[in-house]
């Protein structure tokens, strides 16, 4: 049914690298003349890379593109605009200290000279007005004020609008994901109108429902691959849950569960408003999974967690020193100027002393010590860290940690990117260090990695919806929790 | 060992080289003449610069907006407070020095405060205190015509070997702030916030009482050159720290400190200083006029700011 | 993330838009209160030949104010704007006096050298403090070399129009009038103003939208340079005759200005009304007042500080009960 000739958008063989991390690899992506395509997989299934590629503001390693059948050799985001392509991104790009009208003159050259600003206004309030009826925004309001559901609104709203420019192609990467279902419906109802009326569209969600009922066709992303293509009508919910997470739990490790409730809770999430219905506790040498979609509130709760050490507050109390292993290496972790033996000491400096001054021998010994326990792969402890792979990059800060005298480690989502040589190490080492009496809080999206954990507790908007017991887990059940569905 | 290759990899290297340069161009116009005596000048007034220069350091080293605009109201207080203290009497000399460190930690103090409590942006909190600052000093120094004590005033021009003893005050000044710097948990930790202030805090590093103790100390380091200042030049003056304001930044700029944070350089701070000092004195010596002075000296800042530039490290 | 709800829609709004309204009210409120102040204070002060005399320095520092307003837009900061206004001041007493089109070529010439450093800063990611304050001692030491001393003299067409009776309203108000609502247009109404503050809000989505950044930062710095000679000029039509020193304090003023009028130094918030107010803000307290208040002149300088901290303080605490 693919048939080129006639294809809005065509990628062939797209691949694309983040340094060790293949974030795609190889796919074939059409995309017709009025259909709305549904795309779904994962966290890290490379969804986000293939649209910020056929938006134009990502290049491809290697493979080609082309729109309405013509090969496009020179493709960019301007390129993008003029033959009609449009993405909503899922990191907003609102002006914050503009209007709504004057982020959509923003975006329309063509919206210049006088009464260019009333017709902006004109033109994003009818877009508004046609796709979130009882909006309750004006133009004039500044973006900055807005609620983070309202920007969202306005970003699809400017999206759909029309000046010079055709618009055959919207990629909406996650749009309903801060709307509520009222609005979400809306949206929803507005792609079938939209689609009805010309123009195609591709729809990111983990929402399924939202999926089935609003697309066409459904593809399913999987490690940067394409793995399934199917008409809507002809799949379910359960189908498509199977095609995306796979039957990947079937080697579960038969694990005797050795830790008692004999031990002391070390860190505590009462049950509550905050956090939702369900409590969590965790124990001396547990090591506790949170689970759920991506940014549903289990980096909040360690950060909550990591600032509640020492002071209880907010229904959280701590007990014992703590160290995070970050997830987000860049923005969270690593001390780019630095070496890697200053990254692994950073934690330790206090005990690293000799009168006021850092005693350079000691400071050498543990990160030595630290290289040696955890395979970190370098000659030389002086090189720059960045001089590492992701995967060692990511060893140094667990190294970081667990050199540290924290007995609770909080690890958000750390295993981003990283091969599955450096995972399997450093499982076996949080077993072992769980086994000394450390207590692990492990978020991650990662579904195979929560067999490591003693017990699992599953969010969903901020909250601890469902607690799994290492016994009772599998990744049906994790998703069924993870995955709301539109009640609206 | 360091190779030949990696010192002059090391960025501080290039502003000895400049300071050398300035000081062979000037000693070959004087056909020899006073090439000693240039060097020590240099070196005693090179101090003042040092010593704000490297709180200065530490303050843009906190990162990206982080500097301290009040260093100059700053000495020009501390200056008439010494002066005040000390009353032309030997025996109160280390009573005025400890006045004036104190009066320049109250002014690093009040400006942590209002970036923290009012949540200025540093350069307007430092901007406004200077307001402030340099009023209270037009008040309090009014009419103020006390000279330093004699031993005071005699002690800038004191030699040790040759060596004036206000340029080992500035070398072992240095090497504190070096040690400090690069082995001490302090220093430690104002390069990792330098570079990353969330990874800092997340890595247990105490951020606010760091930041705290930064302006602090350049306000203490600020207050100290005050004191030092007057004894130098006989007297107490409101505009006597006028030109730190620009020549504290620069130093810290050309001397390999990345204005972007989470990189310093303290020898670099040495050779920019005298770097910039030994250029005054070659313009001098070559009988520019001052403006032409000035005309180079601003080329040559931004000139060195492009050039460094384009080797960036890290991200 | 989802957020809860807020309470409802319409409240939240309304309470938003309240503290904006209060926001953006802060800076005439601060110049209400001062001239209230005044008018206390002395009566007489309030008329139309006592505000010619209290605004008298008030026009340039406005326009430098606009100027560096400019740059802080696209989150950058003119250090050398003060010793480019003296500069300015020194061509114009002497080129533009003796030889009008070699002086209004230099002056030309040098609105050119700001464009230059705006591609430079943006082009090797300079950061533009330290350009700039490199550039201030350039700025100084040219306006030295061209006049070592005091002296020269405007050209009579400048003093006649900085000198020009207007009836009813003095003459500095109006001219901060027109200032403001002419930078208001071009910056706040025009498609490419719109462009060019969002630049400083979100460079990203700018270039996204197809915008080229380096002309932004080429046009702004260009308008800084612009405004700084039109500042300059303005300054010596009312001294007329210059001295290198002349321009100094206007580069710490002209943050302060702008700052004081409800910009910010990041994220393209700015306020050309607001920063003309600031200016003239700074100008009555920095002596009218005071000297009414009979204060000695020695807190002059302080009470600039002290205006700048309420004012800020006064925002922070809106801001926070707003957020």
């Amino acid at each position: 049914m693919t048939d080129p000739l006639r294809s809005i958008a065509k990628l062939d063989g797209v691949r694309r690298s983040f340094g060790a991390v293949r974030a795609l690899d190889g796919v074939d992506f059409t995309v017709l003349p009025k259909e709305c395509i549904g795309l779904v997989g994962h966290n890290g299934a490379g969804k986000s890379t293939l649209m910020s590629i056929l938006a134009g503001t990502g290049t491809p390693d290697s493979g080609q593109i082309a729109i309405n059948g013509a090969a496009q050799t020179a493709w960019s985001i301007q390129r993008a605009r003029a033959l009609g392509v449009r993405c909503v991104f899922q990191e907003l790009s609102l002006c914050p200290n503009l209007s709504v009208a004057e982020n959509t003159r923003v975006s329309h050259a063509s919206l210049k000279g006088w009464g260019g600003a009333k017709r902006a206004a004109d033109l994003i309030r009818a877009s508004l007005d046609q796709i979130f009826p009882g909006h309750g925004i004006s133009p004039q309001d500044i973006v900055g004020d807005l609620a983070i559901g309202q920007r969202q609104m306005v970003e699809v709203a400017r999206a759909f609008t029309v000046t010079d420019d055709p618009l055959h192609l919207v990629i909406l990467d996650e749009p309903t994901s801060s709307l509520d279902a009222q609005t979400a419906r809306q949206l929803l109802d507005h792609i079938r109108h939209a689609v009805a009326g010309g123009v195609s569209c591709i729809l990111i969600s983990h929402i399924l429902g939202e999926i089935l009922d609003t697309s066409d066709r459904v593809v399913v992303m999987r490690d940067g691959k394409v793995v399934a293509d199917e008409a809507a009508a002809n799949l379910t919910r359960s189908a498509l849950v199977a095609s995306m997470g796979g039957a990947r739990l079937h080697a579960k490790t038969n694990r005797t569960d050795t830790q008692g409730t004999s031990q002391p809770i070390v860190a505590e999430v009462q049950a509550g408003a905050a956090h939702g219905p369900i409590g969590l506790q965790a124990r001396r040498g547990e090591v506790i999974g949170l689970a759920g979609l991506a940014g549903h509130g289990q980096t909040k709760l360690l950060i909550d967690l990591f600032e509640a050490a020492g002071s209880p507050r907010n229904g959280l109390s701590v007990a014992g020193a703590v160290a995070l292993v970050a997830g987000d290496r860049q923005t969270d972790g690593i001390f780019p100027l630095w070496s890697i033996a200053k990254n692994i000491s950073i934690r330790s400096l206090a005990a690293l002393r000799r009168g006021v001054f850092i005693a350079a021998d000691k400071e050498a010994h543990l990160a030595e010590t630290w290289r040696d326990r955890i395979g970190i792969r370098t000659d030389d402890l002086d090189n720059n860290i960045l001089s590492l792979s992701g995967g060692n990059q990511q060893k140094a800060l667990f190294a970081r940690a667990l050199a540290s005298d924290a007995q609770i480690i909080l690890m958000d989502d750390p295993m981003r990117g990283v091969d599955i040589g450096t995972k399997l190490d450093v499982y076996d080492l949080i077993r072992a260090q769980a086994q000394q009496g450390r207590t692990f809080l492990w978020y991650t999206t990662e579904t195979d990695e929560l067999d490591n954990c003693d017990r699992v507790y599953v969010f969903r908007n901020g909250q601890i919806v469902a607690v799994l017991n290492h016994g009772d887990l599998t990744e049906e059940k994790i998703i069924q929790s993870s995955f709301a569905e539109v009640t609206a | 060992m360091p190779s030949f290759a990696k010192l002059f990899a090391t960025p501080w290297i290039w502003s000895f080289l400049g300071a050398l340069l300035v000081w062979l161009a000037a000693v070959i116009f004087t056909g020899g003449h006073g090439a000693g005596g240039m060097i020590t000048a240099a070196l005693s007034l090179a101090v003042f610069t040092v010593i704000v220069g490297l709180g200065q350091m530490f303050v843009v080293t906190l990162g990206p907006g982080n500097v301290d605009l009040s260093l100059p109201a700053n000495i020009g207080l501390a200056s008439a407070v010494a002066m005040k203290t000390m009353d032309g009497q030997d025996s109160l000399i280390a009573l005025g020095l400890l006045a004036a460190l104190a009066c320049g930690v109250v002014i690093g103090l009040a400006n942590y405060a209002l970036i923290r409590v009012l949540r200025i942006p540093p350069i307007i909190a430092t901007l406004s205190s200077s307001f402030i600052i340099l009023s209270t000093d037009i008040h309090y120094g009014r009419g103020l015509q006390i000279k330093p004590p004699e031993s005071f005033a005699d002690f800038a021009n004191v030699q040790i070997l040759g060596f004036p003893i206000l340029g080992l005050f500035g070398v072992a000044l240095a090497v504190v702030a070096w040690a400090g710097l690069q082995r001490m948990v302090y220093g430690r930790s104002v390069l990792a916030i330098g570079q990353n202030m969330r990874a800092a805090k997340l890595a247990g590093i105490p951020v606010e009482r760091v930041r705290m103790l930064t302006y602090t100390l350049s306000g203490a380091l600020g207050g100290i050159n005050g004191a030092l200042l007057a004894g130098y030049f006989r007297g107490a003056s409101v505009d006597i720290g006028n030109e730190y304001l620009l020549s504290s930044i620069a130093v810290v700029v050309i001397g390999g400190t990345s204005v972007a944070g989470g990189k310093a350089n303290v020898p670099g701070i040495w050779g920019a200083s005298l770097f910039l000092v030994l250029l005054l004195t070659m313009l001098n010596t070559f009988g520019v006029s001052a403006g032409l002075r000035l005309l180079l000296t601003g080329l040559i800042i931004v000139g060195v700011i492009t050039a460094a530039g384009g080797h960036k490290t890290g991200r | 993330m989802t957020t809860a709800a807020p309470p409802t829609a319409a409240q939240s709004r309304a309470s938003r838009n309240r503290a904006r309204l209060l926001r953006t009210m802060l800076p005439a409120l601060s110049m209400a209160l001062i001239l209230l102040a005044i008018a206390w204070l002395n009566p007489r002060a309030i008329s139309y030949f006592g505000f010619s005399l209290m605004l008298n320095l008030a026009i340039p520092i406005a326009l430098a104010t606009i100027a560096q307003m400019f740059v802080i837009t696209i989150n950058e900061l003119d250090l050398s704007i003060g010793t480019f206004v003296g500069f300015v001041g020194c061509v114009t007493a002497t080129w533009l006096h003796d030889a009008p089109l070699l002086g209004a070529l230099v002056l030309l010439a040098s609105i050119g050298v700001y464009a230059g450093l705006g591609a430079l800063i943006h082009l090797r990611n300079l950061p533009s403090i330290v350009v700039t304050l490199g550039m201030s001692f350039v700025w100084q030491g040219l306006a030295i070399l061209l006049l070592p001393k005091p002296g020269g003299s405007a050209p009579d067409w400048l003093k006649g129009f900085m000198g020009l009776k207007v009836p009813f309203v003095p003459f500095p108000i109006v001219a901060a009038v027109v200032i403001a609502l002419v930078v208001h247009f071009a910056l706040m109404r025009s498609a490419y103003g719109t462009v060019l503050r969002g630049a400083g809000g979100n460079p990203q989505a700018i270039g996204r939208a197809g915008w080229s950044l380096l002309k932004t930062k080429v046009v702004m710095f260009a308008m800084t340079g612009l405004f700084g000679v039109i500042s300059g000029m303005a300054l010596i039509g009312i001294t007329t005759s210059a001295d290198a020193n002349i321009g100094n304090g206007y580069t710490l003023l002209s943050i302060a200005g702008v700052i004081l009028g409800g910009g910010e130094f990041v994220g393209g918030r700015v306020s050309p009304i607001g920063a003309v107010i600031g200016a003239l803000t700074l100008a009555l307290a920095a002596s009218p007042l005071l000297t009414f208040m009979s204060i000695p002149p020695d807190w002059q300088v302080a009470a600039n500080g002290v205006i700048l901290i309420s004012v800020l303080a006064a925002r922070a605490l809106i801001s926070r009960k707003g957020a």
